[in-house]
């Protein structure tokens, strides 16, 4: 199923929370929203399921209109951020609902079903838990019902809104990797939402980068984070060193101090330049384009990181390797292995 | 201090003593002398007994002053079967139609948005600001002989004052909030997520208000019919207006034992007095209980 959107608009009172975009999803797809809370994500997500309508723009699903049916049309499996269940109903009821709600006419038989949950708790790797209630179980266990629950009714596309949103560091790891296996075993077009730029990067074919309602950058994992397309895609994931800096007459210039950096097709006026903080080498001073001194360190397993205070007045953090070992109080010079520069 | 004689003694010691630390700093924290605390007690439970729990023991008592033949003599006339008939025929009536109102009123309101919803909330309310007495007269107007509608009624010759349509609509205003005012906070917490699970998963209106909505809701709804029933039984001033009193016929329970009390029928009127007392100490228990499963399902919820 691919689905299209195109030149979406929705607002909530005189706030646009989504302001005009344009997405494709390919077949059997995983792709990732990335944003920050209040980007539209979310809103996009459930516009699509049709649990929202939008203002304007077109929604279709393999080239045939969606907005012309309801959520219960739609034939669409929704993952909510807090799962959603249905708290009066065992673990068993909750993943059986979506089929005997079926009209009469293809509603399968008590036998049919009870095979089709127990398959779908085994996928899940939670049939053990079958005669629970919600009440009882873990979070993590919460959200792999609620994803069997969805994946009852075969959907079309699977939306998962921040589908480990909820759940602490170490439980999240492990279902991002068994989400990605399960997507792999099912194949069913899939998006979900999330604000966790590791976690996008790590489970997604493809990221779809968002910010203020706008599509900022739609790329696979390695594009976004090699060549981010706009300061904020670069601002966002990974860490990124952010300096205020002037081009004028093809030099660089942090503060009153010129940077020995390459301005070459650069335009003048003020721009931001960011270095991923492991970027930034750490020599003796007056080696690199920048001079610095150190004024914080902390060991974070094979880095240390270090608050230097730049001659051009601004702090910044760096990731260095171990090593070297960086004191407080050294000078330092820091020359940048790769730099982006965004006007504005 | 005591840290220095903590650190030298055992550890079970230690742990025993900052419990009664605890224990005390607790204490403290009522400032109030032990003797305020007495008698401020004391005024509560006096003011209990003399205002509730005494009127309660008479009522049985003079129920019982002439022994339990005559009390279940007195259940027996006629006139006291006929009133209780009506009585639990004007409360299942107003029940009812509140239940289905209530409902309908509190979904709207806790699951959608739309002009007017604060004036909605108040116009629920209005039946609890007003005097009985007047919501009985309201009707009067409307369909008494000189009311807005009274000659229309006669024309067609449909009795609404003095019969039980009037009785059952005064009730039924009345207790109108009930079920809504149980309702409308518990829906408003659980939000609409579970029910847009259910449409995404296919389920129709219908389905998903029978499946979903009303099971996460029952204990409120029972909770919100038990107070509900409890007044429309005992609601004595706006009934009082439009029954017009007609012996065996209008007259509910709480009618009759003015009647009979007026006629110094002592026994009579605290026999029919006695199932109201007991109809309200079902309603305490019943409702304890409720109370119990609302708080369960606080529980039970996710997060």
């Amino acid at each position: 199923m691919t689905i299209e959107v195109k030149n979406l608009v929705k607002k909530f009172g005189s706030f646009k929370a989504i302001d005009g975009v344009d997405l494709k999803v390919d077949n059997g797809e995983l792709l990732a929203l990335l944003g920050p809370s209040g980007s539209g994500k979310t809103t996009l997500l459930r516009i699509i399921a049709g649990l929202d309508w939008p203002d304007s723009g077109e929604v279709s699903f393999n080239g045939e209109d969606a907005l012309a049916q309801g959520a219960r049309e739609r034939h669409v499996g929704f993952v909510f951020q807090h799962y959603a269940l249905f708290r009066h109903m065992t673990v068993f009821e909750n993943v059986a609902f979506g089929l005997r709600v079926q009209p009469r006419a293809i509603r399968k038989d008590e036998a049919t079903i009870r095979a089709r949950v127990k398959e779908l708790l085994d996928l899940v790797q939670l049939d053990w838990l079958a005669d629970r209630y919600p009440s009882q179980l873990s979070g993590g266990q919460r959200q792999r019902i609620a994803l069997a629950r969805a994946l009852a009714i075969e959907p079309r596309i699977l939306l998962l809104d921040e589908p480990f949103g909820a759940l602490d560091a170490k439980v999240r790891k492990e279902l991002r990797r068994w989400l990605r296996s399960l997507h792999h075993e099912i194949n069913v077009t899939s998006i979900f939402v999330t604000h966790d730029q590791e976690e996008a990067l790590e489970v997604a074919n493809r990221v779809v980068v968002m910010d203020k309602g706008r599509i900022e950058q739609i790329g696979s994992p390695d594009d976004v984070y090699e060549s981010p397309a706009t300061a904020f895609v670069h601002g966002f994931i990974g860490e990124s060193i952010e300096l205020p800096v002037h081009i004028a007459g093809g030099v660089i210039r942090l503060g009153d101090r010129p940077l020995r950096l390459a301005a070459d097709g650069l335009a003048p006026g003020a721009s931001k330049l960011f270095v991923r903080r492991h970027d930034m080498l750490v020599g003796p001073p007056g080696s690199g384009a920048f001079e610095g001194a150190v004024q914080h360190v902390r060991n974070f397993g094979p880095v240390q990181r270090a608050e230097v205070a730049l001659s051009g007045g601004e702090t910044i953090e760096i990731d260095a390797p171990r090593d070297r070992e960086l004191r407080v109080g050294d000078s330092v010079g820091l020359q940048p292995r790769r730099y982006r520069i965004f006007a504005g | 201090m005591t840290m220095q004689i903590a650190d030298s003694v055992s550890l079970s010691t230690s742990e025993a003593k900052a419990r009664a630390h605890a224990a005390a700093a607790r204490d403290n924290l009522r400032t109030e002398p032990r003797a305020v605390r007495i008698v401020v007690i004391a005024l509560a439970m006096i003011f209990l007994t003399v205002f509730v729990v005494l009127p309660l023991v008479v009522v049985f008592a003079q129920a019982f002053s002439r022994g339990i033949l005559a009390y279940l003599a007195a259940l027996a006339e006629p006139e006291a079967l006929s009133a209780i008939k009506l009585t639990l025929l004007v409360a299942a009536i107003s029940v009812g139609l509140n239940l289905a109102f209530g409902l309908v009123a509190a979904w709207a309101i806790a699951k959608f948005e739309f002009r007017g919803k604060t004036f909605l909330i108040t116009l629920i309310d209005l039946p609890f600001s007003v005097s009985p007495v007047i919501s009985g007269l309201v009707f009067v107007l409307l369909f008494g002989a000189q009311g807005y509608f009274g000659g229309w009624l006669r024309d067609h010759d449909i009795q609404i004052l003095f019969a039980v349509p009037g009785i059952a609509l005064a009730t039924t205003f009345v207790t109108f909030p009930f079920v809504a005012r149980a309702l409308i906070p518990l829906m408003q917490e659980q939000g609409t997520q579970e029910e847009e699970a259910a449409i995404s998963l296919g389920a129709s209106g219908l389905q998903t208000f029978f499946r979903v909505t009303l099971p996460n809701i029952k204990w409120g709804v029972l909770y919100g019919v038990l107070l509900c029933n409890a007044r429309a039984m005992g609601e004595f001033g706006a009934v009082s207006v439009v029954s017009g009193h007609i012996r065996g016929e209008t007259n509910t329970m709480p009618l009759l034992v003015e009647i009979l009390y007026n006629e110094y029928q002592f026994v009579a009127a605290f026999a029919i007095a006695s199932l109201l007392a007991m109809l309200a100490l079902i309603t305490l228990i019943a409702k304890s209980v409720l109370e119990r499963h609302l708080h369960e399902g606080d529980e039970l919820r996710d997060d």
